[in-house]
This record gives C-alpha cells, structure tokens and sequence, in this order.
C-alpha cells in the first residue's frame, strides 16, 4: 500500500516512476506513483556527499 | 627542533564545543550539547553565509522563504545528534576540526509542492524563539515532496567530506 493523496492505495493502482541524479555534490533517487495522470505521491531521498563550506584559518604573521 | 606559527588544531575543535570565548558570550548552565534543527527552504529563497539567524517560531511560525504544507512544522526537524567534534592535524601548521549529525534528516509524510533546495541548520537551544543563531546553509537539487518521505542522508564525517569543516591551510 502507498500512501497518497487520497490516502493509502494499492501499489498495483499505480503508475511507478523513477529518478536518480548523481553529481559531485549528491546521490539522490525520487520515487512517483501517478493515478489517471495524477501525481499522487512522490519521496525524495538525497545523500550529501561533500560540502563545499571550507572555512580557512591562520595564525597572523608578524 | 623549530618552532612554527600556527593556529593550532585542538582550538579549532574546542571551538566546536564552546570552549573559547573572546566577546560576550551565553551563559552555560551545563556541559550538555545545545539542540540544533535542521529547516527546509525554497529554492525561491535567499539564505547563505550572511544569515545570521532562524527567525520563525519553531512549532508555529515559519521564517520567510521556508518551506510550508502539510505534516511539516516550521523549524524543521530536530537533529538527534552529532558526531563527536574531531581535530585532526594535516601537518605542523595545518589541521581540520570537523563533524557531522549521526543521522539522516527524515521529514515524514508531508507535502511540500513549492520546489525547495536547502536545509538551514541553526541552534535551538542559544538565542530566544524569533532568532535562533544560524548555523549552516547546504543546497541540494531541487526538490517537491507529495503525500512522502524527505530524507536528507549526511555526507561521510571525515576530514574532507564531513557536513561542517573548520581549516588551517
């Protein structure tokens, strides 16, 4: 069972559809179930991979 | 043997736990890890290193340009844990102090259909309700959630990957 919009449906009522965007900064997948043409549910998950906050430090040079 | 200037590493990993402080600070009234949450924001938004704050009311008031819809509550989620603040020297004049939230962020069951593409992680335990000190900013595709899940799964906590870095060079 799904849930959606219109509460929890049978998986089996539902068009699947899938995604997966990789690059340097994620790894994520999304997952839609579409009913008569209507999304009626849609998760996401995204892994960070890096994060490009840096901050750098030094000692003051005399 | 030779002296050599340098910041040195373990105060940048004392700096992630509060040890120093050159200004007026807050007061501690114990050793215990403050509370941090981790709000979403719209890709419409405008948040970054010049945010000084989380400006909503966690539990009720959401802060301009943070997601809203329904099973989300302004603030976020809770950030369960940490790991535990690491400095590692890189060579006798450079180091990292580093760490990462122990677990993923999971937003369950919302509906969230106005595009978004940042967590804000800010400090809920320093400051008053309306400003909450920020923390980090950390953008990620674009994103809708509908009648779903949001999981945001944290990068490997190392000295290069970890989710906040403080470095010497």
């Amino acid at each position: 069972m799904i849930t959606t919009t219109k509460g929890l449906m049978d998986e089996a009522l539902l068009e699947k559809r899938e995604g997966v965007i990789d690059n340097d900064n994620e790894h994520t997948t999304w997952v839609e179930y579409w009913h008569d043409g209507e999304l009626v549910h849609r998760s996401a998950h995204v892994r960070l991979k890096k994060m490009p906050n840096f901050i750098g430090g030094e000692a003051a040079s005399f | 043997m030779a002296n050599t200037q340098a910041m040195c590493t373990s105060f940048m990993g004392q700096l992630l736990t509060g040890t120093h402080n050159f200004g007026t600070g807050v007061t501690r009234g114990s050793t215990a890890a403050d509370s941090f949450r981790a709000a979403l924001f719209l890709a419409s938004a405008t948040i970054n290193a010049s945010t000084t704050a989380y400006t909503g009311t966690v539990g009720s008031v959401a802060m301009s340009g943070e997601v809203s819809g329904t099973g989300y509550t302004p603030g976020g989620v809770a950030i369960s844990s940490w790991n535990a603040p690491t400095a590692t020297n890189s060579s006798v004049t450079a180091g990292v102090a580093f760490t990462t939230p122990a677990a993923s962020f999971t937003y369950t069951t919302v509906t969230l259909t106005t595009a978004f593409n940042a967590v804000f992680i800010f400090n809920n335990s320093q400051g008053s309700s309306g400003s909450r000190p920020a923390v980090s900013v950390h953008t990620f595709g674009s994103q809708t959630i509908t009648a779903g899940t949001f999981t945001l799964t944290m990068p490997t906590n190392n000295t290069t990957n970890a989710l906040l870095r403080l470095s010497t060079t």
